[in-house]
């Protein structure tokens, strides 16, 4: 008996800073209402396809921040710069190619993220805004590809860029100035990798980072969507009147506001 | 977890020195780090004590919290017996204002409402308007072209096309580093005449490749102001062939084969004191006839891809300055 309220006691005091994080900010049940969501039983490895792509965007960040340090961005040392973190830093050859061959995977992964959505008709009512928030984060993650390829800074990265610049100035009306703004300029100079380099690190993570965070929030307040061939409801929750096999989604528009947690 | 209920009482700890001792150790502790070990050992002492007493302190509560908080009811009936009266709620008694209907809207709540978004679409756009022209005015502000010196006229022979690669702006650096194919086509009418060929294709911009042989054992390095001028010897028997998509083109720089959409752009030229120099490049469309007595059909610069005669021109109707 003793025993028992001794140990009771210690989980109080364990449990204890989480209780005054989350009287003070709600994180804590935040995270739980996050992670703790219903999903459909039978969802399976096809809806583990967007989570990928998310770890494979965080790899890119991380692995980024970090060859940011080393790198430098003007004409004269860029190359030598990579070289350097190749050959010479410590692990980084792994880093480097973490964040180039990571580029492919994160690339790769969104593209099967977005067929299985099509695919298995997730983007259908009420989910046509997230499929919207996912297409606008297709040409951005591409615009990525685009601006990091220049950064090496060796023959096929400036000539991949020069052609690259000069396809978007075919465009018609406006593309001569599209060229000119990526160019920084009408020819390629020390401007357009600086500005290169502005656009890969700051301006597009950040808005892929908005985008994602949209996108996400969009999961969370419509539930995950089951398969076409699932006998549930899609998103159904549990607590709800079992549906009629394949009677397709039960009353979506009370989900998001009666889904708090208890 | 933690009671909520509690929320709208005050639920501070009362104040402390403790923290301040605390600090002072802390602060003790790292000048100590410079100074003297004894130092440190007298922060780590004081830190340790005032740290104790500031959690023995702050626990104080959680640790009587079996005892029912009889002390907080206790403060409240002091507060109403010294008010004499219980406090009047504002929708009560003569005085009292009627609750606002759901919805209703006031002068001054508008006003505020407006004010704060009007005032801050001002702020942002006095902070943005010069973000924006900062990252896209300077792209298309003319920039000042200077004119590239290629060295004595006597290392251009006549007929022989020489590639020359050369700084357009030296204070640049090897970035601007540009190729041009010269081609000394003698008197033409009693002025020197040259055909001067730029050597990115017009098709995305690749470097276009001269078909045929160098003469690298005739390669002179031309010292001149903006640098060296590297000059090599070339017969482009077969014309000039781009790597990237297999773009063709003659010697007068005419597309004989592959996408590229018109003719080679070309260069102006000067000769001052027995040197030639390069001054802006052009774009052309075509060129009839060949060397000296070539008709070019010269046009405003014009990006790789683009037409710039012809019905596809009009997607191209306006060209940022360059």
């Amino acid at each position: 008996m003793a025993n028992k309220s001794r140990k009771d006691e210690m989980l109080r005091v364990a449990q204890y800073p989480l209780d005054w994080l989350e009287e003070r900010s709600g994180l804590i049940g935040g995270l739980k209402y996050f992670l703790f969501r219903k999903v459909p039983r039978d969802s399976g490895w096809w809806h583990t396809l967007g989570s990928a792509t998310l770890t494979a965007f965080l790899v890119q960040l991380g692995t980024g921040v970090i060859l940011a340090m080393y790198y430098k961005p003007n004409p004269n040392d860029a190359y030598e710069s990579v070289q350097h973190i190749t050959n010479d830093v410590t692990l980084g050859w792994l880093v480097r190619g973490m964040h180039k061959w990571g580029a492919s995977v994160f690339i790769i992964l969104l593209f099967f993220h977005m067929a299985r959505v099509f695919l298995f008709g997730a983007y259908k009512y009420p989910r046509e805004l997230n499929w919207i928030v996912g297409v606008l984060l297709v040409p951005i993650a591409l615009l990525e590809g685009f601006s990091g390829y220049l950064l090496p800074y060796d023959q096929t990265a400036y000539w991949a860029t020069v052609v690259g610049i000069n396809i978007n100035g075919t465009a018609p009306i406006l593309g001569p100035f599209l060229a000119s703004f990526l160019r920084s300029g009408s020819e390629i100079g020390g401007d357009t990798l600086s500005r290169f380099y502005s656009l890969h690190m700051l301006l597009l993570p950040g808005a892929i980072l908005g985008l994602i965070g949209l996108h996400l929030y969009l999961v969370v307040r419509l539930g995950v969507s089951s398969p076409p061939w699932s006998e549930e409801a899609a998103g159904r929750d549990r607590d709800e009147a079992p549906a009629t096999p394949g009677s397709g989604l039960v009353n979506p528009s009370a989900r998001g506001v009666s889904r708090r947690p208890d | 977890m933690e009671p909520h209920e509690g929320q709208d009482k005050p639920h501070l700890p009362p104040p402390s020195l403790w923290p301040v001792g605390f600090a002072i150790g802390v602060v003790c502790i790292l000048v100590g780090l410079i100074v003297s070990w004894f130092a440190v050992a007298v922060g780590a002492a004081v830190t340790l004590v005032f740290g104790f007493l500031w959690v023995r302190d702050v626990t104080g509560d959680y640790r009587r919290r079996e005892i029912p908080a009889a002390t907080v009811d206790a403060q409240g009936g002091a507060e109403s017996a010294t008010t004499g009266a219980p406090a009047i709620p504002a929708s009560e008694g003569e005085a009292a204002m009627p609750p606002p209907e759901p919805g209703e809207r006031f002068d001054r709540n508008m006003f505020l409402e407006g004010a704060t978004l009007g005032l801050g679409s001002v702020i942002a756009g006095i902070v943005t308007v010069p973000i924006l022209g900062f990252a896209i005015g300077p792209v298309f502000e003319h920039k000042h072209h200077h004119e590239v010196d290629l060295g004595p006229i006597e290392n251009f022979k006549e007929g022989q096309f020489v590639i020359s690669t050369f700084m357009l702006d030296p204070s640049e650096g090897e970035i601007t580093r540009r190729t041009a194919f010269v081609r000394n086509n003698g008197f033409f009418k009693g002025k020197p005449s040259f055909t001067i060929l730029s050597n990115r294709c017009v098709h995305l911009g690749c470097p276009v490749q001269p078909n045929g042989p160098l003469f690298e054992n005739r390669k002179v390095q031309q010292p001149t102001k903006a640098g060296d001028v590297t000059l090599i010897p070339v017969l482009p028997a077969g014309g000039f062939g781009c790597p990237c998509h297999g773009g063709q083109y003659d010697q007068e720089g005419n597309r004989t084969a592959g996408p590229p959409v018109r003719a080679l752009d070309r260069y102006e030229f000067y000769i001052r004191n027995g040197r030639v120099s390069l001054g802006k490049t052009y774009s052309v469309a075509d060129v009839t006839g060949a060397g000296a007595s070539a008709q070019i059909h010269k046009y405003k610069l014009a990006g790789p891809g683009q037409h710039v005669d012809g019905p596809e021109q009009i997607f191209y109707p306006l060209q940022p300055p360059s």
